[in-house]
C-alpha cells in the first residue's frame, strides 16, 4: 500500500526525561516524510517547537497527546499510517494504547517502522528478559515482580544490593538501588504505585555503561551509528552520567563484540528504523570471555540518538522515518557528503563529552544527589581532538560560570557520592595528590579518564608555579581546553593579556569540520567546531566558497538529488521549507553573501528551553531569505538549531566571549544576533561590545539600560511610568530599612536574572536577612535589589517587535495567577480576556515609550502589574521573551520573522495588523516535580516549570482544559482532597467548593476546611494530617489512590503554612496524583470543569482557528 | 618531548614530537579511519612498508595486550602518525603502553600532528611517500611499493595448524578432517583463527610454496591477504593458475582478491588513497546466499566492513567466467569475484575483521560448505 499521509505523535511538553531532543526527531522525521511526497499530520501541544512551525507538518493539532484526541484525529484526517517512535516515551505509550484498543484497526491505520509487537517486547520488562534469553543473549539477572511481597522475594533470591526498576518509565523514575529490605519497600511501594509491574535486577555496581545506536531497515540491512561511553559506572542513570562519544576504553574485541550483539538483538526483535541498546560491561571479567548484560532496549528515537546524530553527523531521525516508509538505507544518500550511502558507520576523527545540566537548586527541599533516575534538565556537547580539550569545553558550556574543570568556584563535595559537583570534586582531588587509582576503586570511574584529568591538573600547577605562559605552555593549555580568563586567572592576569599573548604567538584555533568519514570524503554540509589540536583550519572549509558556488556542476548526485526535490511537493514553499530542504538550500544559498552570526541559547535549563531555540532558527531561516549567511553557535545537542542544515554554518561551540570573538575572526560577518537565543546571549552583550564586536538590532547601551535597574528606572522615572517602589542594597541594614519604608512583604533579586535565579519574597526582616544572604552569592558582579511586593496584582505582559524605536507588532496576554508566580510558572491567555480597555491603552502606551526612548530595532517584552486601573512596569527584557512563539502561533503574525527583518533593517515582508480574534489560546506550564526527589512542588518567584503547552479554545475553558490535560493532568472523575490554609484562602476558594459539590465530586479536607466547608454547608470527608497519625489519614486517601485530585491552597510566601502541608504535596507528587495549589488556577478549574465536559473538548487543527499572515 | 617532522614526498611538512623509537623512517604515508583496534592494525602485515596515520586522535586508550590479541608477530608498520597518543592506558589486558611498545619495536611515531589535515591532503592528492625526521638525521624518500613486501611479511617455512575444535563435533561431514591451504601473503592472523574455529586444519604457507608440486592434498585454499602492488607477487599467482586448474575451492581476501584475479586473467590499479577502514559499506550484487531471515531483494544487501587495501580489481575486464560479487557502494570499486560455476571466490575485504565489524564471516561457512 503507498502512504500517502502519516500521522506523527510528537512528545508534548519538555520535561525532564523527555526535552528538546524529541523537537528535532520530529522536525527531522518530518522533513524526510515531505522529501518522499507524504503528507504529515502533526499532533503536538508543545507550542515553542520548531516541528508545530508553519511549513513544516500540511496540519498540526494543538491537542494532549491523549488517545481519545488521537482517535479523534484519526477520525477526521484518515492517516494511512501512524508514526510512534519520533515523540518520545508519550507518543509511544499513547500509540500502545491506541494499538491495545483496536483504534488503528478500526482506521486501518498502519503503524510505520518498528510493530507494536516488537515496542511490546522492548516494554514489558518480563517479555524483553525471555525474548533475550531465547537468543542466547546475557540481561541483568532480574525478575519482574507486582507486588511488594514478591519484589522482597526476588532481592533475596538476587542477593542484596539489588536495583528496581519501574517499567514504561521515562529516564528511569522511580529506579533505585536497594542496599537492604527498608530500602527496598520504600523504592518499590513508590514504583508499585505508578506501574503494575517492576523489576528486581543484579546490581551491576562498578561496571562500564555503554550504548549503542542501532539501524535496521526492512531488508535487514544493520548498522550500529555510533557507540557511547559513560564516564560514571552503572548506577548513574545515562541522562546524568557524562558520556563520552565514541567509547575510549573498550578495545577492538569488547567494541565489536557489543556491536554484533546490538546487531543480532535489534534483528531478533524484528526492528525497522531506530533503537539505542544499553549494555553493562564487566571490566574485569573472570575469564578471557567478554562479560556483560543487556540492560535495556528502546526501540524509538531517544535523547541518546539526539546525541549521537549530533556526534557523529548521521541523521538518525531523518533516516529512521525515511526506513520506515520502506526504504533501504542503501538508497538513502548520507546527506554530509552527499556522494556516499546511509549504510555505513560513521568514523570520527574527534570526540565529544557531554555533560548534564541540573537546576536542582531551583527546587526547594530537592536532594543533591544523582542516580539511577533522572534529573537534569538538559545537556551540552563539546567537541575536541583531546579528551581534555573537549572536557573543559563541555564545563563553560553548561554556563554554570566556571572556566573549567579545576574552577575554584566550584563546590567541593564528597567525591564518593554522586552528584552534579562530583568531577569537579575529583579533579580538586587529584590535583592535590590523590592517586587516580584509589579514585576509580572507590567511583568506579575509569582511571584512563582520570588520568587524562590528571594532565589537566598537572599542567595548571606547573602554570600557577610559574606564573608565566611559554609559547609551549600556552599551546599546551589550550589543547587542554583552557580558556583565556582561567590562564589569566592562574597568572594574575586579565583575559586580554592572555588573548594578545595569544596573537603574538600566533596561538589561535583551527575550524575543523564534521564529516562523517574522518576526512575519507569531502563534506558538502558546514558543521564546524573549533579546536587548538589542529594546524591549519579545514581544507574543505576553505574551500566551501568555490566549492557551493559549483554545486550544481560538482556533483551528479547531487544534481539528482536537486532533481528528485524539485518533482516533490515544492508548491507549499514557505519559509521553512528553504532550511528544510538541506540540498535544495545548496542553490539557494549563495556564500557570497553577507554573513551573519547568531547566538543560540545553550542547554536547556529552567528559564531557557527550546522557545529560544524556535527563535534561532526562524531569525537563520529569515536571514538566508533576506539574502544573508546565517551561522549559528550553540552547544546543545537537544535542539533543532544544532541541525547542520539550519544555517550556512553551523558551529557547534561554546558561548562565550573567547569562542564568539575568535568565530568573528574567522567569519568577518556584517554582525551578531544575540536577541533570539534568550538570556545567555544577552549577557554576553556587553562584553563582546567591549571586544568591539559589531551586535545588530538594539544598541548594547540600550541592552543595558534596560538590564540595569538603575538606568532602566531612571528611564522609567524619566518617562513618567510606574514602577513598583525599589532600592539597591548594599548592607543588611540598608535593606531592612528600606523594607521597613515600604512595607513587607518585599521581593529580593539580583540584576541580570533568568527565571528568577535567587528571586524570592520575604515577608519579614528575617526572611530578608536570610535571602539577602542568598542573593549576595549569586553574582558579585552585580548588585541586589529589593521591591514592594503586590499579592493582590494582576500580571500582564506585553511581546512586541520595533523598528528604530517605532512598534511593528504586539501582542497582550494575561497571566491567570497573581504575581508571586514566576512569568514562566504562569498561564498565559491570549486575547487577554480580563483587561479594562484603559489598561490596554496605558500597557500599548508605555511599551510605545520605552521602545522609542530605547531605540528598540529588534523583540522585546515588558512585564506588568496591574492593581484595579494602575499600571506598573516589573521588567523589560529587550530580547525574545519565552512567550514569542506563543504569541506567534496564537496571532498569526510571525513576531520572529518581524524581528529578524527589524535586525536586518530589511523592510518588512509581514502584514502586522492585528485583527480580531474570535478564539482563545491559552499556554500552560509543565512542572517536572516527580522527577526531584523530594521537592516541594509550589509556585513561587523562582521559576520550577521545565517546559509548557499551548492549546486553542472557542472559550478559555476550552482552551485552559485542553492545555492542563495536555500536561499530563487528568479531570477528576470521583473525588477531589481539598487543603485550604488560612482564613482568606478559605473564603476565596468556597464558591468553587461549591461548585465541586454540586458537579457530583465527592470532597475530603483536612480538618479546618472540612470543619469551614461543613459549616458553610457542603457535604466532605475529613482526613487527618499526616503527622497526626490517625485514620482516616491524607496518606491512606492518597495511597489507595481514592482521589482524583489534590487541591491545596496556601501562602507560598508564608512558611508556617507549606512547610506543614509539605509532606501532603509530595505525596500527591508521589503518587501521581494531580495537584493545584494556585488559588486562581484552582479556580477557573473548577470552573472549566463545571461548563465543560472531555467531550465538548474539540479535536480542530491550527489552521481552522488561525489566519496565518505573512 | 622533542619536535620532529613529517615530509611529503611534495615538500609538505607536518610538525610534531617524537614518540616510538628514536630513528629517522620512510614509507608510503596512508591514513586509516577505524576507531578501534590500533593494535591489530599496527601489526597486520598489510601496513608493510607504510607509514600509518590513525585519523581517530585518541591512540593508546587500552594499551598493548599480549601477543594473542596482535596480528602478527610484530609491527608491521614502517612509522606511526598519530594526534594524541595516550600515556596513561587502562584496561585489564593492557601489558604496556603503546609507545614502549613502538620503542621495543624499534618503530618510530610522530605525534601531536593534523592528521586531518594529513589525511585531507592524501584525499585530495593521493597518497605519497614520506618519511619521518628524528633529530635532524634526514634520509630518502623509499618506494615500498617497487620492492616484493609479499616475499618480506610471508613465512619462510609451512606451518600445520590443528583445528579449535574436535573434528567429529562438527555436524557438517564434508568438514571432518579437512585440509585447508593457506597462501600466507602476510596473512593476519585471524583468518587463521577463523579457520581452525570451523574445524579446519590449516597448512600454512609461504606465498611461493607451490603445493601442487609438493603434492600437498587440500579441500580448499585461501589467498590472505598481504602488502604493496599484487603484480610483484608473481610466483603466488602461478600458483594460484593451477589451484583454479585443479577447480580446488579457493577463497581471496584482500590481497587474494587481487591475486585471483590476476591468476584467472584479470587486472589490478592503485586507487588514488585507497580504503584503509572499518566503515566501508559492501553491496552483495544478487541474492544473498545465506542469510537466514533475509527478505532478501538484490542490490539490497549491504555489508559493514573492514579494508586495508591500495590497490584493487579492474572491472573494466573482469577475468573470464567470473562477475561482480561486491562492490563499494562509495565508490562504486570492485570488492569481490565469484565465478559463475566453479567455487572461485574472493573478497576485497575482510571478512575475518579484526579490527572491525564481524558482518562477513559467514564468508568462511560459505567457503567451507564447498569442499567435497
Amino acid at each position: 500500500m503507498k502512504i500517502n499521509k502519516v500521522l506523527l505523535l510528537g512528545s508534548g511538553a519538555l520535561k525532564i526525561g523527555q526535552a528538546g531532543e524529541f523537537d528535532y526527531s520530529g522536525s527531522q522525521a518530518i522533513k524526510a516524510l515531505k522529501e518522499e511526497g507524504v503528507k504529515v499530520i502533526l499532533i503536538n501541544p508543545n507550542i515553542a517547537t520548531i516541528q508545530t512551525s508553519r511549513g513544516f507538518a500540511d496540519e498540526v493539532y494543538f491537542l494532549p497527546l491523549e488517545p481519545n484526541f488521537v482517535e479523534e484525529v484519526i477520525k477526521k484526517e484518515k492517516p494511512d499510517g501512524i508514526l510512534l517512535s519520533f515523540g518520545g516515551q508519550t507518543a509511544l505509550n499513547c500509540g500502545l494504547a491506541l494499538a491495545i484498543s483496536g483504534v488503528f484497526k478500526k482506521y486501518k491505520v498502519k503503524v510505520l517502522g518498528t510493530p507494536v509487537s516488537s515496542i511490546n517486547k522492548t516494554e514489558d520488562r518480563n517479555l524483553f528478559v525471555k525474548e533475550l534469553i531465547s537468543i542466547n543473549l546475557n540481561t541483568a539477572n532480574s525478575q519482574a515482580v507486582k507486588s511488594l511481597k514478591e519484589a522482597k522475594k526476588a532481592a533475596r533470591q538476587i542477593g542484596y544490593p539489588v536495583m528496581v526498576r519501574g517499567g514504561f518509565s521515562l529516564g528511569g523514575q522511580d529506579s533505585g538501588a536497594a542496599a537492604s529490605e527498608k530500602d527496598l519497600a520504600e523504592i518499590a511501594d513508590r514504583a508499585l504505585s505508578k506501574t503494575p509491574q517492576i523489576l528486581i535486577e543484579e546490581y551491576l555496581k562498578g561496571w562500564k555503561e555503554v550504548e549503542y545506536e542501532v539501524v535496521r531497515d526492512k531488508f535487514d540491512n544493520c548498522i550500529t551509528v555510533c557507540n557511547m561511553e559513560n564516564f560514571d559506572p552503572m548506577g548513574i542513570h545515562t541522562g546524568e552520567s557524562i558520556v563520552v562519544a565514541p567509547s575510549q576504553t573498550l578495545n577492538n574485541y569488547e567494541y565489536h563484540k557489543l556491536r554484533e550483539i546490538s546487531i543480532k538483538v535489534i534483528r531478533h526483535l524484528n526492528i525497522v528504523g531506530e533503537c539505542n541498546i544499553q549494555f553493562a560491561l564487566n571490566p574485569n571479567p573472570k575469564s578471557d570471555k567478554i562479560d556483560y548484560r543487556i540492560i535495556e532496549v528502546n526501540a524509538r528515537l531517544s535523547r541518546s540518538s539526539a546525541l549521537a546524530s549530533k556526534a557523529t553527523g548521521y541523521p538518525l531521525a531523518y533516516v529512521a522515518a525515511k526506513l520506515a516508509l520502506g526504504k533501504s538505507l542503501t538508497e538513502i544518500t548520507n546527506s554530509v557528503t552527499q556522494k556516499t550511502i546511509a549504510a555505513f558507520e560513521p568514523a570520527l576523527d574527534y570526540l565529544v563529552v557531554k555533560l548534564p545540566r541540573w537546576d536542582l537548586s531551583k527546587f526547594i527541599k530537592s536532594e543533591a544527589t544523582i542516580g539511577s533516575y533522572m534529573q537534569s534538565v538538559g545537556e551540552v556537547m563539546a567537541i575536541g581532538r583531546k579528551f581534555e580539550e573537549a572536557l573543559q569545553k563541555a564545563v563553560r558550556m553548561l554556563d554554570i560560570d566556571l572556566e573549567g574543570i579545576t574552577d575554584k568556584k566550584a563546590k567541593t563535595i564528597d567525591f564518593k557520592k554522586p552528584t552534579p559537583w562530583r568531577i569537579f570534586s575529583i579533579a580538586q582531588k587529584i590535583k592535590i595528590g590523590e592517586s587516580s587509582q584509589k579514585i576509580s576503586a572507590l567511583t568506579g570511574i575509569d582511571k584512563f579518564f582520570l588520568e587524562k584529568i590528571k594532565n589537566i591538573t598537572n599542567l595548571e600547577k606547573e602554570i600557577e608555579k610559574k606564573k608565566r605562559l611559554s609559547a609551549d605552555t600556552l599551546t599546551l593549555a589550550k589543547q587542554y581546553g583552557f580558556s583565556d580568563k582561567h590562564l589569566a586567572s592562574l597568572i594574575g592576569e586579565k583575559s586580554d593579556y592572555v588573548r594578545n599573548l595569544r596573537y603574538k604567538f600566533k596561538i589561535v584555533p583551527s575550524v575543523k569540520q564534521i564529516d562523517t568519514l574522518a576526512g575519507e570524503y569531502p563534506a558538502k554540509t558546514n558543521y564546524l567546531y573549533l579546536t587548538y589540536n589542529g594546524e591549519s583550519d579545514d581544507t574543505d572549509v576553505k574551500n566551501s566558497k568555490s566549492e557551493a558556488l559549483n554545486t550544481k556542476q560538482s556533483s551528479n548526485s547531487n544534481n539528482q538529488n536537486y532533481k528528485r526535490l524539485k518533482h516533490s511537493n515544492l508548491e507549499n514553499s514557505d519559509l521553512f521549507r528553504n532550511s528544510l530542504l538541506g540540498s535544495q538550500q545548496l542553490e539557494i544559498r549563495n556564500p557570497q553573501n553577507h554573513k551573519v552570526i547568531i547566538l543560540g541559547s545553550g542547554p536547556y535549563r529552567i528559564g531557557s528551553s527550546v522557545e529560544f531555540d524556535w527563535c534561532s532558527v526562524n531569525a537563520a531561516a529569515i536571514c538566508i531569505k533576506s539574502e544573508y549567511s546565517p551561522i549559528i553557535i550553540n552547544c546543545n545537542p537537544e535542539t533543532v538549531s544544532t541541525d547542520y542544515d539550519m544555517a550556512e554554518r553551523l558551529y557547534f561551540e561554546e558561548l562565550t566571549e573567547e569562542t564568539v570573538y575568535e568565530i568573528y575572526q574567522k567569519e568577518k560577518p556584517d554582525g551578531i544576533i544575540v536577541s533570539m537565543g534568550g538570556q545567555k546571549p544577552n549577557n554576553l552583550t556587553p562584553e563582546l561590545s567591549k571586544l568591539g564586536l559589531k551586535i545588530l538590532g538594539t544598541t548594547p547601551k540600550s541592552i543595558d539600560n534596560a538590564e540595569d535597574r538603575n538606568k532602566f528606572s531612571a528611564l522609567c522615572d524619566k518617562l513618567q511610568i510606574n514602577q513598583p517602589p525599589w532600592a539597591m542594597l548594599k548592607t543588611v541594614e540598608e535593606a531592612t530599612r528600606f523594607a521597613d519604608k515600604i512595607g513587607f512583604p518585599v521581593l529580593v533579586r539580583p540584576s541580570y536574572v533568568l527565571s528568577g535565579a535567587a528571586m524570592n519574597v520575604a515577608g519579614n526582616s528575617e526572611d530578608l536577612k536570610e535571602y539577602l544572604a542568598q542573593a549576595a552569592n549569586v553574582s558579585e558582579k552585580y548588585p541586589v535589589v529589593i521591591s514592594k511586593f503586590f499579592s493582590n496584582a494582576k500580571e500582564i505582559e506585553i511581546d512586541a517587535v520595533a523598528k528604530s524605536g517605532k512598534i511593528q507588532c504586539f501582542a497582550i496576554s494575561e497571566h491567570i495567577e497573581n504575581a508571586g508566580v514566576h512569568s514562566g510558572d504562569s498561564t498565559l491567555v491570549l486575547p487577554a480576556q480580563n483587561l479594562y480597555t484603559q489598561t490596554v491603552a496605558e500597557i500599548q502606551d508605555i511599551a510605545r515609550k520605552i521602545a522609542g526612548a530605547l531605540k528598540i530595532t529588534g523583540p522585546f517584552n515588558i512585564q506588568f502589574l496591574a492593581i484595579n486601573n494602575k499600571v506598573s512596569v516589573i521588567e523589560c527584557n529587550l530580547r525574545a521573551s519565552r512567550s514569542l512563539p506563543f504569541v506567534s502561533k496564537v496571532t498569526g503574525i510571525d513576531f520572529a520573522k518581524v524581528a529578524t527583518e527589524a535586525i536586518l533593517s530589511k523592510p518588512s515582508t509581514v502584514n502586522h495588523q492585528l485583527s480580531t480574534i474570535n478564539y482563545v489560546a491559552v499556554k500552560s506550564p509543565q512542572f517536572s516535580f516527580s522527577r526531584i526527589k523530594g521537592a516541594d512542588p509550589i509556585l513561587r518567584v523562582e521559576m520550577a516549570s521545565t517546559g509548557e503547552v499551548a492549546t486553542f479554545g472557542d472559550d478559555i475553558y476550552e482552551a485552559f482544559l485542553k492545555s492542563i490535560l495536555a500536561t499530563g493532568t487528568s479531570l477528576p472523575k470521583k473525588s477531589v482532597f481539598i487543603a485550604l490554609s488560612g482564613d482568606e484562602n478559605k473564603i476565596k476558594f468556597l464558591e468553587s467548593a461549591r461548585i465541586i459539590s454540586k458537579i457530583g465530586l465527592k470532597i475530603y479536607a483536612t480538618e479546618g476546611t472540612s470543619k469551614f466547608l461543613k459549616k458553610n454547608g457542603i457535604e466532605n470527608q475529613m482526613l487527618y494530617k499526616i503527622h497526626e497519625n490517625k485514620k482516616p489519614s491524607v496518606l491512606d486517601v492518597l495511597t489507595a489512590k481514592k482521589v482524583d485530585m489534590v487541591i491545596n491552597i496556601f501562602d507560598p510566601y508564608h512558611k508556617k503554612e507549606f512547610t506543614d502541608s509539605y509532606q501532603m504535596r509530595r505525596y500527591t507528587i508521589d503518587f501521581g496524583i494531580p495537584l493545584l495549589t494556585n488559588l486562581q488556577t484552582a479556580e477557573l478549574f473548577v470552573k472549566a470543569i463545571s461548563v465543560k465536559k472531555l467531550s465538548d473538548l474539540k479535536a480542530l487543527p491550527w489552521s481552522s482557528y488561525v489566519k496565518f499572515r505573512n | 618531548m622533542n619536535k620532529t617532522r613529517l615530509i611529503l614526498e611534495d615538500g609538505a611538512v607536518f610538525d610534531g614530537y617524537q614518540a616510538g623509537y628514536n630513528n629517522s623512517v620512510s614509507g608510503e604515508v596512508v591514513f586509516a579511519t577505524g576507531m578501534v583496534g590500533y593494535e591489530q592494525s599496527l601489526t597486520d602485515p598489510s601496513y608493510s612498508g607504510q607509514i600509518l596515520a590513525f585519523t581517530y586522535p585518541l591512540i593508546g586508550n587500552w594499551g598493548v595486550p599480549i601477543r594473542k590479541y596482535w596480528e602478527s608477530e610484530k609491527i608491521q608498520v614502517q612509522g606511526v602518525i598519530i594526534s594524541d597518543l595516550t600515556t596513561n592506558p587502562n584496561h585489564r589486558l593492557a601489558k604496556k603502553t603503546l609507545n614502549n611498545w613502538l620503542v621495543e619495536q624499534k618503530i618510530p611515531a610522530i605525534v601531536d600532528v593534523d592528521t586531518r589535515l594529513l589525511t585531507q591532503k592524501l584525499r585530495d592528492e593521493g597518497v605519497m611517500l614520506g618519511k619521518i625526521i628524528m633529530d635532524n638525521n634526514d634520509i630518502d624518500f623509499w618506494d615500498p611499493n617497487q620492492t616484493n613486501l609479499v616475499a618480506k611479511v610471508s613465512p619462510k617455512t609451512i606451518k600445520i595448524h590443528k583445528p579449535k575444535i574436535q573434528p567429529r563435533r562438527l555436524k557438517a561431514q564434508n568438514l571432518r578432517g579437512c585440509k585447508v591451504g593457506l597462501l600466507n601473503c602476510g596473512a593476519k592472523r585471524n583468518i587463521l583463527r577463523s579457520l581452525l574455529s570451523r574445524g579446519a586444519t590449516v597448512y600454512e604457507l609461504p606465498w611461493n610454496f607451490d603445493l601442487f608440486e609438493n603434492n600437498l592434498k587440500i579441500d580448499g585454499l585461501v589467498i590472505s591477504n598481504g602488502p604493496g602492488d599484487p603484480k610483484i607477487a608473481k610466483e603466488s599467482i602461478a600458483i594460484i593458475k593451477k589451484s583454479l586448474a585443479k577447480k580446488i575451492p579457493t577463497f581471496g581476501i584482500c590481497l587474494g582478491n587481487q591475486l585471483l584475479g590476476l591468476a584467472a586473467g584479470g587486472d589490478t590499479y592503485k586507487l588514488k588513497f585507497g580504503h584503509r577502514a572499518q566503515n566501508q559499506p559492501t553491496i552483495q550484487v544478487g541474492t544473498p546466499p545465506r542469510l537466514a531471515r533475509s527478505s532478501g531483494e538484490a542490490g539490497k544487501r549491504c555489508f559493514i566492513t573492514t579494508q586495508n587495501h591500495g590497490f584493487a580489481l579492474s572491472e573494466k575486464k573482469l577475468p573470464k567466467g567470473f562477475k561482480r560479487w561486491f562492490y563499494n557502494a562509495n565508490d562504486n570499486t570492485n570488492e569481490g569475484i565469484i565465478h559463475e560455476k566453479l567455487p572461485f571466490f574472493s573478497v576485497q575485504f575482510h571478512p575475518e575483521a579484526t579490527p572491525g565489524p564481524t558482518d562477513t564471516q559467514w564468508l568462511f561457512d560459505f567457503f567451507m560448505e564447498k569442499f567435497k
